[in-house]
């Protein structure tokens, strides 16, 4: 088992290199130039362009951009921003942490309300719970995250005043709730109807069977037999989700004002800040790497029959 | 236990990778909270792009900053007349090529640095020099010596870092001498590109950009990444803009729809641009608090001449397609009213603003369809506006080419780039396809700005390769005026030959949409639209 972990870590580090080759080779191909676009609708000093983009290493052809951007890298050194002159790293250490907790919060909500509802509805196939939750779980599936956010907005900040209508600080969690319930909301029904399905059919499985007929009382049979084995298609969305809730949430993000990720990356690429991208992106895409390791691991975890070595 | 073993490993892979990743759910250590102080202002403007040093800054975002922590020797009123704000005196001698410029003595920088000559000579060395990486070096042109520290060829390093014509008579009198005499030169000055210098900054320019030191009505306290900027008043401020608010907290929003549900909420004080989806009901949620003005700034279409179908193009086509576009009805239904139509190429409010005797900008489907035809039509018979999608330019491109639709026979396509750099790209390598929207936000409120730098046959934002000679005559004798006043008058001679000319077609000025809460009172809005903060008081 440890050797497996720490085979899956290593390799990680080709899927590190290969993203940023990719990433960057795609942010060299996008047309526009972000020295250029600094002076805004005003007058442009070409001269001063060339040398901006010379202080930058910004003239130089594409592989030794690349290469000095990897070297850089292995060295700690995510690169600067053109536009602020802020180091990268600044900026990233900026909206992760506020990335991170919204979408630990509403990860949390996920799990907390959606498995459980999962679990009500499939003990219970086809009776007027089951389906009154599978309305809810498509209403809130079909209604789009800014409907949704702006709907929040008004009904619990304009019209009951429970809580701000946007986020000024982002370590208070009250104000995180709202986002974080309009993140989870669209996810919520995906994690509640797989939750339904697994459990619904497991519920006729032999092992529950057994189970019960071995006398077991009912909450062990559901608590550790049936729940259990029922959470692997859970565990898989879920591990997809977390890299989800961290990268899409633009939109809610850009409703309550919150500093994140998302913004921060769209904002980006809108102004070409290539490095800026290549390291956000890049770090995404470690995210969903070691989210799908901890699924692989819970696998075996959650059944006995999956082991790893 | 297998299951237990297991979750043993699957904890310490959470724990590698999260640390690998460097997201360990660190804090950010931030203790921002959504309290204003005691007296403070709050107003809606973005994160900054760029570090806070006067002439590295050309967007709105920093240009709030830069205004409430410096003062230029020199600002504008309303009427865009120039009114002495650090300096004593700007007298021009030598045919407008000397410039004599006192400043107010005894005026100290927040750390309690005297500001002298010195302190703006050295300012402006630095800020030509090629070498430092100045956006606004530029502005620096015409100046004596400029060539020197900022050379016009790619890859040319400076032979000096000082401009010979720039010269420290004693700590508060200074000369400026120009290759040339410019009668307005003296307007450049107000703007914040000009600014002095304490000592401090040449230790270390980026750490003063992150903190700059002013001689302005506010002090700077913080920058809170991505949050907010606080400045509080500057208690020994001399000047004629002393605060009336104990400070400012510039804040960050994601978007213009966030800070208004602020504004509406109280937690924001004001903001300068609503978004389009509250914009039908600013008036009705704020009231007399809903700020509705023009202000400096064009928006036009510009025609590419590098284009075969355009090149040759007889300017009363041009005239047609200006007559085809329904200026009113489309600033009032698809803008919302938060556009004002063109009646020329300088809006009225800036000096030397006029009202032309034409009516090239109204319009009258008749005339247009007449105008193209004895122009001999547009070529090919279809036109193309080429606008970026990123900056909600697309309703209005829409309208525009329907209105020339239904009152021509011309085929007029919008070219949507996805974003400002795409669109940008084309114009520079002349890829447009016939016309691309132009926008353009006076540098200074003169009616010089918005012909000069845009048509002159060398004027570097001319990307429609408009030349004429003419034109240039025109211009050239305003530049070489003996007054401001003569100055203004030949522009004014030369907007009118452009109307026959047509190098671009004006659609409408700007206007500032926005509000204020009801903590605060006097909100007005200086020529560039900005709030002029000094001014508004707390309730």
């Amino acid at each position: 088992m440890g050797r497996y972990v720490a085979r899956r870590l290593l390799q990680m580090i080709p899927v590190f290199i290969g993203s940023t080759f990719l990433i960057f080779s795609m942010m060299f191909a996008l047309p526009g130039d972000p020295v250029k676009a600094l002076f805004g609708e005003q007058h442009i000093d070409p001269v001063q362009v060339a040398q901006i983009k010379q202080n930058l290493g910004l003239d130089q052809p594409f592989m030794v951009q690349y290469w000095d951007y990897l070297t850089g890298l292995f060295q700690g050194d995510f690169g600067t921003q053109i536009a602020s002159q802020r180091p990268v790293a600044d900026v990233i250490a900026d909206a992760f942490p506020v990335t991170v907790r919204l979408a630990l919060f509403s990860f949390v909500f996920l799990v907390a309300v959606g498995i459980p509802l999962g679990v009500i509805a499939g003990l219970r196939p086809n009776t007027v719970t089951d389906r009154t939750l599978l309305f809810v779980a498509l209403l809130l599936v079909s209604v789009p995250s800014f409907v949704l956010g702006y709907f929040a907005q008004y009904v619990f900040a304009f019209q009951l005043g429970w809580t701000e209508p946007n986020v000024q600080d982002s370590t208070n969690y009250g104000q995180l709730l709202l986002p974080a319930i309009v993140l989870a909301a669209l996810s919520l029904a995906y994690v509640t109807r797989l939750t339904r399905t697994s459990v619904a059919e497991n519920l006729r499985a032999d092992y529950v069977r057994t189970a019960i007929a071995k006398g077991l009382p009912r909450h062990r049979v559901i608590g550790v037999h049936l729940v259990r084995n029922s959470m692997i298609p859970v565990v898989t969305f879920l591990g997809v989700e977390i890299g989800t809730l961290m990268a899409g949430a633009v939109v809610t993000e850009g409703v309550f004002n919150v500093q994140g990720v998302g913004r921060t990356v769209f904002q980006a690429l809108i102004r070409r800040e290539g490095s800026t991208v290549v390291g956000i992106v890049t770090l995404l895409v470690l995210v969903y790497l070691a989210a799908s390791l901890i699924v692989d691991l819970l696998y075996a975890v959650l059944d006995p029959r999956i082991r790893y070595a | 236990m297998r299951g237990a073993k297991s979750a043993k490993w699957v904890a310490g892979a959470i724990v590698v990778a999260l640390t690998a990743t460097a997201c360990g759910g660190g804090d950010g250590g931030d203790s921002t909270t959504g309290g204003q102080p005691e007296g403070y202002i709050s107003v809606d403007v973005g994160e900054p792009q760029k570090p806070l040093i006067p002439a590295n800054t050309n967007e709105q975002l920093g240009s709030y900053v830069i205004q409430a922590v410096f003062t230029n020797l020199a600002e504008f009123d309303k009427q865009g007349n120039m009114v002495m704000a650090h300096a004593e005196s700007i007298e021009p001698s030598n045919g407008n090529k000397t410039w004599t410029i006192k400043i107010k003595p005894d005026w100290k920088f927040h750390n309690g640095e005297t500001v002298t000559a010195k302190s703006y000579v050295d300012a402006w060395n630095w800020y030509a020099n090629i070498e430092n990486n100045q956006q606004n070096s530029f502005w620096f042109e015409g100046i004596e010596g400029y060539e020197d520290v900022h050379p016009s060829k790619e890859g040319a390093k400076p032979t000096s870092d000082k401009m010979s014509g720039l010269k420290v008579v004693d700590d508060n009198t200074f000369t400026v001498e120009l290759t040339e005499g410019i009668p307005y030169w003296n307007y450049k000055l107000g703007y914040y590109t000009f600014a002095a210098l304490p000592k401090a900054f040449y230790k270390d320019p980026k750490a003063f950009g992150q903190k700059p030191i002013g001689n302005g009505p506010y002090k700077f306290e913080k920058w809170d990444h991505n949050k907010l900027i606080k400045v509080s008043a500057y208690k020994d401020y001399k000047g004629p803009n002393k605060a009336k608010n104990k400070g400012i907290l510039f804040k960050n929003y994601t978007t213009l729809e966030a800070a208004y549900q602020d504004l509406l909420s109280g937690n924001l004080d004001l903001i300068r641009q609503v978004g389009p989806k509250d914009l039908p009901k600013l008036n009705s949620d704020l009231g007399d608090r809903a700020i509705n003005e023009p202000y400096a700034a064009v928006q036009s279409i510009v025609p590419t001449f590098y284009n075969k179908e355009l090149k040759d193009i007889d300017p009363k086509v041009i005239q047609g397609i200006s007559m085809a576009i329904d200026r009113k009805t489309i600033t009032e239904k698809t803008l919302q009213g938060s556009r004002v139509p063109a009646e020329g190429f300088a809006p009225k409010s800036v000096k030397g603003g006029q009202s032309l005797d034409t009516d090239v900008f109204t319009y009258n489907p008749k005339k247009a369809k007449q105008l193209i035809k004895e122009g001999g039509g547009l070529p090919g018979g279809k036109m193309w506006i080429q606008y970026n999608a990123d900056g909600g330019h697309k309703e209005w491109v829409t309208a525009v080419c329907n209105s020339i639709n239904n009152a021509t026979d011309i085929k007029c396509v919008a070219d949507a780039k996805p974003d400002f750099q795409t669109a940008l790209d084309a114009r520079d390598n002349n890829k447009v396809k016939s016309f691309y929207r132009g926008g353009w936000v006076a540098d200074y409120p003169l009616n010089v700005n918005f012909m000069h730098d845009l048509y002159g046959s060398t004027a570097e934002a001319n990307d429609g390769q408009f030349r004429d000679k003419e034109i240039d005559a025109l211009f050239k004798k305003g530049d070489h005026a003996k007054t401001l006043e003569e100055s203004i008058k030949a522009y004014q001679e030369a907007e009118k030959a452009l109307v026959e000319k047509m190098p671009a077609i004006p659609l409408w000025y700007y206007a500032a949409n926005g509000g204020h809460s009801k903590n605060v009172d006097n909100v007005e809005l200086d020529f560039r639209g900005d709030f002029i903060m000094t001014d508004i008081t707390v309730k």
